[in-house]
């Protein structure tokens, strides 16, 4: 529909001056609406319209290619002087100065820098500006910010495309865990780790046996690289001496090096008079001349070396709990424990199960194992002291991590949950005694603060994808290292909550870890009682007691597998259960926040415990 | 920079000279970027074991090292 508005004049009244004059407003048109079309739209309430008054901006991302930097040194010579001026001559810089000195501007100059220098020493002469002036207000906070931790650095050893276009030597291709870790002792900017596949008889021709020095500020490329003729399986630095290392291969060899000589190994030990299996430990002893250490390795033997000769190890120690010294008997040993402060004792974890204490300065070596702890299904993967209570210490092996004490030798004290991974590697945290750590194979790293909460870690990260095989805690206990198996190396940072010591946590720590220990202890002596009641007893029924091992095995074996699949479907009907059990109790919770829906739930729960408890039986 | 006159060794001398220049440089532009009207008149960088002090000027620098009080 137009709307037009028509207009006309006579061309002889064209040119006329035009008089305008003011009138009110007419309405030209008038279009009513029709309802008739109102069927065609549809109402929309509300209509959600934005009004803006800035410009229009999109957003783009733009990823850089990647820069390699690398670290150079630059020589700077003297400069500043006037182009006549030779800074090497003496006079001429001599008589420079002195003509400066007459300029005038320059002692104008002179004389008001000199004042407003002057008011400024005053100032800084009167009082000490930056004081702390409120210290002890700062030891109210509370640490109320939930645990977390942080990546701060990932090398890895996958180098980018370029090395592998333009370098002429094998990339590594392969890759290999990172078996071991170990910080620098004095600076902890560096991390030597060790890199071998221990998978049996996998290694391919082209694996390469190299193990790299990192620094932590340039994650690309290693600081040195270790050539050994045999791939490294633990290396570790001298605490006293942090240009030395030891290492141990995985054909049983011992190695050390010397980083202020290169990557080649200063000493290598005889092949006949080392391990005949990996070296799964090496740890270096407390010596006046710092150049002891000791390795461990799972053919079941314990060596002792001095460094500056590796041509034969100065002691050996077979681990035969049956203290006979028979190789035969012996268990191969995972991994070492040795504490500092104690020097002669030290502990050795197995592959059996096994935790075995041993004494170094016995006199025959049967006394040298002084006692034995079993408690894990699996071989144990690591063990170390807590470094405030040097009774308590931790293992990890299998699907649990345990915490003993070397009083109680039937059970741990205390121990985390069944976890549905192995557990790889742990360490108790350098500042804080009831904190330690534990990696899995499905790449998590737990925090666990047993203070604070038992039953689950206080912090559950997922580093990577793929088993993580090492853990190590630097000194100061806020940045941890983990080496996955395939080679990468995720540097953690902790939340200050976790590595700050608290108030009371020494004292509540004691007070924990002898509650425990005392706990086992009433509960190993009832054991005790009760054995010898049985003994006994049955010393009394001599006849009936024979009947009971004439089961044949086929029996023992049924009667097994009958018990194993009982307690799996138990298990699986009580995770059902539970999972059918949260939703009601979740909606009852919401509707009221009465006592009596608490009530209600109870009720309900308590018929279901029943069931449980039935079926459970 | 150049030391004109300095009452520590040449070698210090120089590094602190020229150091310090390049710092000053930089402070200066930075306090004249977030306003053009303003200008850098002291210069105090407390350190764990000194306290520098520069004093700036068109053509020199004035440069003083403090031991803190405490």
């Amino acid at each position: 529909m137009e709307i037009m508005y028509v207009y006309t004049r006579k061309r002889s009244e064209f040119g006329r001056p035009c008089s305008f004059s003011d009138r009110p407003a007419k309405v030209s048109v008038d279009i009513p609406p029709d309802p008739g079309m109102a069927s065609g739209f549809v109402l929309r309430n509300p209509v959600d319209s934005a009004v803006q008054h800035t410009s229009d901006m999109s957003e783009h991302e733009v990823n850089t290619e990647r820069v390699e930097v690398e670290s150079r040194g630059v020589n700077h010579v003297e400069g500043g002087w006037p182009k006549d001026i030779n800074p090497q001559e003496v006079e001429q810089t001599i008589r420079f100065r002195k003509k400066v000195e007459k300029d005038e501007n320059y002692v104008n100059t002179i004389m008001h820098l000199g004042a407003l220098m002057e008011h400024c020493v005053k100032q800084n002469n009167a009082i000490n500006i930056y004081e702390e002036y409120f210290e002890e207000e700062e030891m109210a906070e509370l640490e109320d910010e939930p645990p977390s931790a942080k990546t701060i650095n990932v090398i890895s050893k996958l180098t980018s495309f370029f090395d592998v276009l333009l370098s002429k030597r094998d990339p590594n291709v392969t890759k290999r865990t990172a078996t071991h870790l170990s910080w620098h002792p004095d600076t902890c900017k560096k991390l030597a780790v060790a890199y071998s596949s221990l998978e049996f008889q996998q290694n391919t021709k082209d694996m390469s046996f190299d193990s790299y020095i990192w620094d932590l500020e340039n994650p690309n490329k290693p600081e040195l690289v270790l050539k050994p003729s045999s791939p490294l399986v633990c290396l570790e630095y001298n605490p006293k001496d942090s240009h030395v290392l030891v290492g141990g291969c995985y054909n049983g060899q011992l190695a050390y090096w010397d980083t202020r000589k290169g990557g080649l190994p200063v000493e290598l030990s005889t092949v006949e008079v080392s391990h005949r299996d990996p070296v799964y430990g090496a740890v270096w002893l407390q010596s006046k001349t710092g150049t002891e250490c000791f390795s461990a390795s799972t053919d079941g033997q314990v060596l002792w070396w001095d460094i500056r000769k590796l041509s034969e190890p100065t002691e050996t120690l077979v681990l035969d709990i049956t203290r006979k010294g028979l190789r035969e008997n012996a268990l191969g040993a995972v991994t070492l424990e040795f504490e500092p402060t104690m020097p002669t004792k030290f502990m050795v974890g197995t592959e059996q199960g096994i935790v075995i204490a041993c004494n170094r300065k016995a006199k025959t070596p049967s006394e040298k194992i002084t006692s034995t702890y079993s408690g894990h299904h699996g071989p144990v993967y690591a063990l170390s002291r807590n470094p405030f209570y040097p009774k308590v210490f931790l293992t990890v092996g299998d699907w649990t991590a345990r915490i003993w004490s070397e009083e109680t030798k039937e059970s741990s004290i205390m121990w985390t949950k069944y976890h549905l991974s192995y557990l790889t590697d742990g360490c108790w945290s350098t500042v804080r005694p009831a904190v330690f750590f534990t990696t899995r194979s499905d790449g998590t790293l737990d925090v666990w603060d047993f203070l604070f909460k038992q039953k689950d870690p206080s912090l559950s990260l997922k580093v990577c994808d793929e088993p993580l095989a090492s853990l190590r805690l630097q000194d100061n206990g806020c940045v941890v290292g983990c080496g996955s198996k395939l080679g990468t190396i995720t540097l953690l940072e902790i939340s200050s909550g976790l590595c700050t010591l608290q108030r009371n946590e020494k004292t509540l720590a004691t007070a924990m870890f002898e509650r425990e220990t005392k706990r086992e202890k009433i509960l190993e002596a009832r054991h005790r009682e009760m054995r010898l009641k049985e003994r006994a007893r049955s010393e009394g029924q001599g006849t009936e007691e024979e009947e009971r091992p004439m089961e044949s095995p086929q029996e023992v074996l049924d009667r097994a597998r009958r018990d194993f699949f009982e307690v799996i479907e138990a298990e699986l009907q009580r995770r059902a259960q539970a999972e059918t059990h949260r939703p009601p109790s979740a909606s009852q919770l919401k509707n009221h926040a009465g006592e009596e829906a608490a009530a209600k739930g109870e009720e309900s729960q308590l018929p279901r415990d029943e069931e449980e408890e039935e079926e459970d039986a | 920079g150049i030391p004109i006159r300095t009452t520590l060794d040449n070698s210090t001398s120089v590094q602190y000279a020229g150091l310090l220049h390049q710092l000053t440089m930089k402070a200066r532009s930075t306090v004249r970027d977030i306003d053009p009207q303003n200008d850098l008149t002291f210069l105090r960088i407390r350190s764990k074991k000194h306290e520098i002090m520069v004093a700036p000027d068109k053509d020199y620098l004035l440069i003083v090292i403090q031991n803190p009080c405490e």
